[in-house]
């Protein structure tokens, strides 16, 4: 079982959900992002999902885009990001890449594979990639075993749910409304329906992102799915924030919000 | 690779060898299902096709005509015949994509289009389009070029569109895209994307090709009707590919005509300031297909330069990958400068100021008709896709020849 997999059956044995946290490489700084990282580790957050910037990231809101800018202009690099997935790893929580499939690809896709594996990382979520594209990227996670993370959405058929799942290792994304990441007010009434049906055609855990931003958001998700993904919200601590120490705070107090929302179910 | 398959024709998954597909958010699968499923089934109903085809004669003006440029081709060496697209309704080949993707807009029972735009040509269009077919419109355009390009916003604010100014990456065409396809992510229920070119996610790049290959039925034709026999050449300028394609695709059959896609050299392909992405782009995958693009060694994009805003983007659609990688067509870069001579040229020649596009396709035929000629024994007839009229350049060819009274170049 996949160290991802591990988190998520020990949550369900404690009756609450994983909490993803979800950081871009390289924001503000490379280091910047490994002391933030950490600091959310420490807060209670379970898995980090490190987004490897991409310099058009069409499935992200304005709060993700402008951080992904940010690093970017730092002159941040696919290698910075293995770099990173190595120092967070080193805390014990899992680390999952996330990002677009053309830095994947110009990387080569068996080579960001191994580099991966190699680095402590458990997979990789692709929010532009679907399986029908995947044959190269199946076979490099088949050999360096790695999980894989496709996104289901409201929109996915039937049909689609289970031919995706099916292609899933570790956990199964499910974009919980139609549109890009950003926290909202209100999460979606499509979500539990989305992951009711991915259900009934898979026993993978099911995460569920896009427009969570607070604990009692966290809470509410965490009352039908096996995990709680956040980013834009926690990635606004460090846009808004003056300087660093107050970026940290912010960001810790916010990761113990939502870790406590995890773990406080309303059904 | 599937050098095999029939010229032009994906495989069902948008494949063009190598090339095409679809990389793009699952939440947009959906949605691209239904454009497909459309896509044919229109493509396949007499009804459909008769009222795109009135639209196109009634509405848009063609077939546009094919004019031999006597005094431009006695200073090329070619005898060569212009598709002047330029004299369609809204000044470009490309209303001939929205009155066809309109249509389909409201086949599928979609009540509001969006588009991205560069210098704001095909925003115009679009505009254009909604407003005939009474759709709600919204265009995304960089904000570098909202500015560069206010008389082009004000045109698609005068048809009734909303423009929204884009702040994100590097606030030209790549990231207008990216918006519009965030648009519709969110808004796939109601909203169909109007996409400017031959390029992103399968269905675009076929449906965009049957919508403009018009072009070229038309042209071949008119050829065999003035000349009696099929050009040596077809020219073509590439941005995104839709005029190139449109123009390519009826002679695509006929190996003795030669295809040639002139791509935005602009600084110099060796300076790294051009939009030349089959010649000096590597394969990547670019706003939902595989293609060439313009990108670093992490395979971030780069962006790319060109006088020309139409031609502005790192980007190119997958058949035109498909096409030069099977050998089939020819793709050359044309300098900003050599671009501004074949447009001083043709002004001067024939009294017809085109597009700073077309002129790469005119500056591109120039340099060409000579190697025909020695290859043929005789000048060759060169079939140019004059993609549009000038009138929107005419602030940056002023600017470049220093003829703005107040103003140096
Ligand atoms: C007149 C004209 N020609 C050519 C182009 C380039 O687009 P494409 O390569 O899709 O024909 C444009 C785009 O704005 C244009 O306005």
């Amino acid at each position: 079982m996949s160290r991802i997999g591990v988190a998520f059956d020990k949550a369900r044995a404690d009756g609450r959900a994983v909490l993803v946290g979800c950081m871009p490489a390289g924001f503000p700084t490379v280091e910047g992002s490994i002391a933030a990282m950490k600091a959310m580790v420490s807060a209670g957050v379970d898995v980090i999902e490190l987004e490897i910037p991409y310099s058009d990231p069409v499935m992200d809101g304005p709060v993700i885009q402008r951080a992904s800018d940010i690093a970017l202009a730092g002159g941040v690099r696919t290698r910075d990001a293995l770099r990173i997935v190595e120092e967070v790893a080193a805390t014990g929580a899992p680390v999952v890449t996330m990002t677009y499939w053309n830095p994947i690809e110009r990387y080569g896709v068996d080579a960001f594979a191994r580099d991966l594996a190699a680095a402590g990382g458990t997979g990789l979520i692709t929010p532009d990639l679907i399986p029908e594209e995947a044959d190269e990227w199946l076979a490099a996670s088949d050999s360096h075993g790695l999980d894989r993370t496709f996104l289901v959405a409201p929109s996915s058929t039937d049909e689609r749910l289970a031919m995706t799942t099916s292609h899933c290792r570790g956990f199964v994304y499910a974009t919980a409304l139609m549109g890009v990441t950003g926290a909202r007010t209100q999460t979606s009434q499509a979500a539990p329906v989305l992951v009711a049906r991915v259900r009934e055609v898979t026993d993978l855990p099911v995460g569920v992102g896009l427009g969570v931003g607070t604990g009692a958001q966290a809470a509410s998700v965490a009352g039908y799915a096996d995990g709680v993904i956040v980013g834009s919200a926690l990635i606004r601590c460090l846009l808004d924030a003056p300087d660093e120490s107050t970026a940290l705070a912010a960001l810790t107090a916010l990761s113990a919000d939502l870790a406590n929302g995890v773990r406080h179910p309303t059904p | 690779m599937s050098t095999e398959a029939p010229a032009g024709f994906p495989d069902a998954a948008g494949h063009f060898g190598r090339f095409g597909g679809r990389f793009v958010p699952e939440a947009l699968v959906a949605a691209l299902d239904e454009l497909g499923a459309a896509h044919r089934t229109a493509m396949a109903d007499e009804t459909f096709r008769a009222e795109f085809a009135a639209l196109l004669r009634d509405y848009a003006g063609t077939p546009s005509l094919l004019y031999e440029a006597h005094r431009f081709s006695a200073r090329a060496g070619a005898r060569v015949l212009l598709k002047r697209e330029d004299l369609n309704h809204t000044g470009a080949h490309k209303v001939r994509n929205v009155l066809g993707q309109a249509l389909l807009t409201r086949r599928m029972g979609k009540k509001r289009v969006i588009a991205e735009t560069g210098a704001g040509q095909h925003g115009v269009a679009a505009a254009t389009a909604a407003a005939l077919f009474d759709l709600d419109c919204v265009v995304y355009m960089g904000q570098v070029d909202t500015e560069r390009q206010a008389l082009n916003v004000a045109r698609m604010r005068m048809l009734g569109a909303t423009v929204i100014p884009v702040t994100t990456g590097s606030r030209t065409l790549k990231d207008a895209m990216n918006e519009a396809m965030r648009d519709w992510v969110a808004n796939v229920d109601d909203t169909h994307y109007l996409i400017g070119t031959a390029a992103g996610p399968h269905p675009f790049p076929a449906l965009v090709r049957d919508f403009v290959r018009g072009i070229g039925d038309e042209a071949r034709q008119q050829c065999l009707d003035l000349t009696g026999e099929l050009p040596d050449a077809v020219t073509a300028c590439v941005g995104g590919g839709s005029n190139a394609l449109g123009i390519f695709h009826a002679f695509v059959d006929d190996p003795q005509v030669r295809l040639y896609g002139f791509e935005a050299g602009g600084e110099g392909v060796a300076t790294g300031r051009h939009a030349a992405s089959i010649t000096g782009g590597s394969t990547g995958v670019l706003h939902g297909t595989r293609t060439y693009v313009l990108q670093d060694d992490d395979g971030q994009t780069v962006e790319s330069h060109s006088i020309s805003a139409g031609l502005d983007y790192p980007g190119v659609g997958p058949e035109h990958a498909w096409l030069h990688d099977t050998g089939r067509a020819s793709y050359l870069p044309v300098t900003d400068d050599e671009a501004m001579a074949a447009f001083e040229l043709l002004c001067r020649t024939e009294g017809i100021i085109p597009a700073i596009e077309s002129s790469h396709a005119l500056a591109g035929t120039l340099a060409v008709a000579g190697k025909l000629a020695a290859e043929l024994g005789r000048p060759p007839t060169i079939v140019v896709n004059l993609s549009g009229r000038g009138d929107k350049d005419v602030h940056t060819a002023g600017g470049y020849f220093g003829i703005l009274d107040g103003e140096s170049a």
